[in-house]
This record gives C-alpha cells, sequence and structure tokens, in this order.
C-alpha cells in the first residue's frame, strides 16, 4: 500500500487537487447564488416558501440519477459536476441562512426598526452578525457535503479521488480503494474539523 | 404651546382581528406632556403607540406631529425623530453600550467626537459612570441598566417625542421605583413629549401628567390624575380606580 503511494504519489496528488478544485468552484459558486437567492428571499416573503420546497426536492433527489438527468444537456466532464454540486448546496445553505436569520431575537430586530433603521440596515449591522454562527453552520455543511458528492462525480469523468476509488473497485486493485478512500474521507472530516474550530470560536466572543 | 401629537379619527385593524385595535381615536398632546396610557393587554395601547413611528399605518384617519402629516414623511425619517424604548429592552447583543448608544447618531453620519462626547452626557444622565460602562457587553448588565442604556439610546440624537412601551415592565420593584423618579427627572429636565404605555396603575398616575385610559380601542378618558379620581367617567375607570384602593386597604392590614 505504502508502495502504491510512493509509485503513483504524483497521480495522487494531481487527483486530490482536482478534486479539490471541484470543491472550491462549486463552493464559491453556491454561496454566490445562496447569497442572492436569501435576499431575494427575505425582500419576497412568497419566494421564501416556493425556494425551500423546491431546493428540498431537488436535495432528495440521488446524485447519481441527477447526473444522468444532465448529462444530455451539459455532457460528461467537470462542468456537469459543478452544476449538480451547486444545486445541491442551495438547500443547505439557504435552509441554514434563513433559519439563522430569523432566529434572532424579534425584540432585537423590532428595537433597529423601531429606531429607524433600514431593512437593508437592519440586516447588515444586526441580523448577519448576530446569526454569523448559523450562517457559517451553512457553508460548513455544504462543504462536507460537495466533498463527498464530488468523489461520486469521477463516474462522469469529472475527474478527482473518485476516479482512484472507481478504478480501484473496477480493477479490484485494493491499493487503489485504500487510498481513494482514505483521501476522500479524510478530506471531508479535516475541513469538517477545521471548520468546526472556527465555528466554535464564533461563539466566544459574542 | 404647540401641539406635538394629534390623531384624527385614527384607525386600526389587524387582518385576524374581529374588531379595532384603534377605533376611531381623537387626541391632542401638547409639546412637553408627560402622558400614560393606561389599559389591559390588548387594549390597542402599544398599538397606538407604533402608529406614531409608523411602524403600523393606520386604515383610516390622519396623524400629526408638529402640523406635519407623518404619512407624507418617509417611516425611516420619522422613526429617527422619535425614541422608543421597548420592554424587552432589545440591545444588540454583539455591540458594545457605547455602540448601542450611538446607533442613530451613526446611521446619521455624526462625526466620531460629536459621537463620543453624546455617549459620555447620556451615560450621565442615566446614572452610569461611561468609564465603567462604555465598554462593556449587554450581558455583563443587569436589567435594570440595560434599561437604562435603553433610555439612554432613545434619547440619543434628542428627540422631541419619546414613546416607551411598558418599559420598566420587566424590572424588580425597587429598582422600578428608581427607574420612575429618574425618568421624571429626565421629563423634566429636558422638555420633550413622553408617551408611556403601561398597565400599571401606580405608575400610571404617578409619571403622567395627563392619563390615557383605554378600552378596546378606545379612549374612555384623558384627563389629569386628580380630574379622574375625582369624576371617571365610566364605570370601567371606576372599577380601574377602586382596584388600586383596594391594593391599598390590603397593605393597611400590615401596619
Amino acid at each position: 500500500m505504502i508502495n502504491y503511494f510512493v509509485k503513483y504519489y504524483d497521480k495522487l496528488i494531481f487527483a486530490l487537487l482536482e478534486h479539490l478544485q471541484i470543491v472550491f468552484i462549486s463552493l464559491i459558486l453556491s454561496l454566490v447564488f445562496a447569497v442572492i437567492l436569501t435576499f431575494l428571499c427575505i425582500y419576497f416573503n412568497v419566494l421564501k416558501k416556493i425556494m425551500l420546497s423546491v431546493t428540498s426536492m431537488i436535495y432528495s433527489v440521488p446524485s447519481l440519477a441527477m447526473f444522468a438527468i444532465l448529462i444530455p444537456l451539459t455532457g460528461l466532464g467537470k462542468t456537469t459536476a459543478i452544476i449538480v454540486l451547486v444545486i445541491y448546496n442551495q438547500y443547505l445553505l439557504l435552509r441554514n441562512f434563513l433559519t439563522g436569520l430569523h432566529e434572532v431575537d424579534y425584540a432585537i430586530i423590532e428595537a433597529a426598526t423601531g429606531m429607524g433603521m433600514k431593512k437593508s440596515q437592519t440586516l447588515l449591522f444586526v441580523q448577519i452578525p448576530l446569526a454569523k454562527k448559523a450562517l457559517f453552520t451553512g457553508v460548513r455543511l455544504a462543504l462536507v457535503s460537495t466533498i463527498g458528492i464530488a468523489t461520486i462525480a469521477a463516474s462522469i469523468n469529472a475527474g478527482g479521488l473518485g476516479t482512484i476509488l472507481f478504478d480501484g473497485l473496477r480493477t479490484m486493485n485494493t491499493s487503489k480503494i485504500i487510498w481513494g478512500s482514505i483521501l476522500s474521507a479524510g478530506l471531508a472530516v479535516v475541513a469538517n474539523y477545521t471548520l468546526n474550530y472556527v465555528e466554535n470560536k464564533f461563539d466566544k466572543n459574542r | 404651546m404647540r401641539n406635538a401629537i394629534e390623531f384624527q379619527n385614527v384607525r386600526k385593524k389587524f387582518e385576524q382581528a374581529k374588531g379595532n385595535a384603534v377605533d376611531y381615536v381623537n387626541l391632542t398632546i401638547n409639546e412637553g406632556e408627560f402622558i400614560t396610557i393606561l389599559g389591559s393587554s390588548g387594549c390597542g395601547k402599544t398599538t397606538l403607540l407604533k402608529l406614531i413611528n409608523r411602524l403600523y399605518d393606520p386604515d383610516e384617519g390622519k396623524i400629526i406631529l408638529f402640523g406635519e402629516n407623518i404619512k407624507d414623511v418617509d417611516a425611516i425619517k420619522v422613526r429617527r425623530r422619535i425614541g422608543y424604548v421597548i420592554q424587552q429592552v432589545g440591545l444588540f447583543p454583539h455591540m458594545t453600550i457605547a455602540e448601542n448608544i450611538a446607533t442613530v447618531p451613526k446611521l446619521l453620519k455624526w462625526d466620531r467626537e460629536k459621537i463620543d462626547a453624546r455617549v459620555d452626557e447620556l451615560l450621565y444622565l442615566v446614572g452610569l459612570a461611561p468609564a465603567e460602562f462604555k465598554k462593556r457587553y449587554p450581558n455583563q448588565l443587569s436589567g435594570g441598566q440595560q434599561q437604562r442604556i435603553g433610555l439612554a439610546r432613545a434619547l440619543a440624537v434628542d428627540p422631541k417625542i419619546m414613546l416607551l412601551d411598558e418599559p420598566f415592565g420587566a424590572i424588580d420593584s425597587i429598582n422600578r421605583l428608581k427607574l420612575q423618579d429618574e425618568l421624571l427627572q429626565i421629563h423634566g429636565g429636558l422638555k420633550k413629549t413622553f408617551l408611556f404605555v403601561t398597565h400599571d396603575i401606580d405608575e400610571a398616575f404617578k409619571l403622567g401628567t395627563r392619563i390615557m385610559i383605554m378600552n378596546e380601542g378606545k379612549i374612555i378618558q384623558f384627563d389629569t390624575p386628580e380630574k379622574i379620581i375625582k369624576n371617571p367617567a365610566d364605570g370601567f375607570v371606576e372599577s380601574l380606580i377602586a382596584s388600586a384602593r383596594e391594593k391599598e386597604k390590603f397593605w393597611e392590614k400590615f401596619v
């Protein structure tokens, strides 16, 4: 097993970097869309219910099926993988962002409004700072879920750590299976642990 | 003396409610008065207050502040001109005391030195030493101290009108009496128009230059404490006064 790493470490590192690339691009795009959607939902209450139920419905579709649906439209490869990951993340991010902002004590929001803060100012100076922990939780969950689903994206030629894992499964190569698993699981665990640490720091300075 | 607040046939109804929360109310309040609004919960007193700073808009009628129909003024502008204190205080837990008090001055883009000086002045006014309290966070303060900050924050830009919605409702009775005295002093020193909502009769009679008694969205009686005691408008007011007297008798038993 160690031999495999010594011999093919460049391949493993390439897969890891490719994986990180997919995750990074997906997460950035997801955040951009989720922030826009969150603002729209706050200003248009009707949209909130619709968006939450639509995204939750999409989230329940198995990822493999989702990839399959998109292949005729966007083909095999990274683009399709990233589209799917961004769509999935909308549920995790939107739900956490909206509940986080909603859970801020109503008396505080009323005081802010009563003093003459605009809706945008209340959001920026009061709700977002007070909800930052919940907002960050959303990002953490999205990151971990993206790392996981990105592994499956190897099945549509998106590259990443999943390639090694699937290769190993197809050829019954134990070393490949183990390295693929260790790296993708390890990545998720490390990412989760790190963000969790940051998240708990937020709690202290409240 | 100018009219500070005028209501002309004001009605407000909430969607799910049966009756009007505020039922065709007419009233005039002079500048510098300390009005207490007395009534049981659900009588419309808080709604009446929130109509003044446009947290609600009336379904009918006009509300005029210093000669200006507030419908014609941007709601944000109206609110920044009026001090607002609520029972739950609503201090921002992530901001220091100084930052909390500076909220409206910052929104109005005052310069820093002016804000600093004003924060100190206000902390003295509400009896808290600036050096000791400025940098603290709200959760490091007692309930009474928090409401003092709430009061200072509402007074920050020297509003002509102060709306106080049961500000001492959640404060223990010893601190409550102290705060009432201090509030009277603040009012006397500043010549502002205060509207103070309460369901505590003692508080209403102690603080008010005039008392507005409300029931089911209507003003039952609006007069000085003496005149209300001498000439209660109806059975409801009589029973209010009787209940206060009852309390007095209860205490006499122990003397």
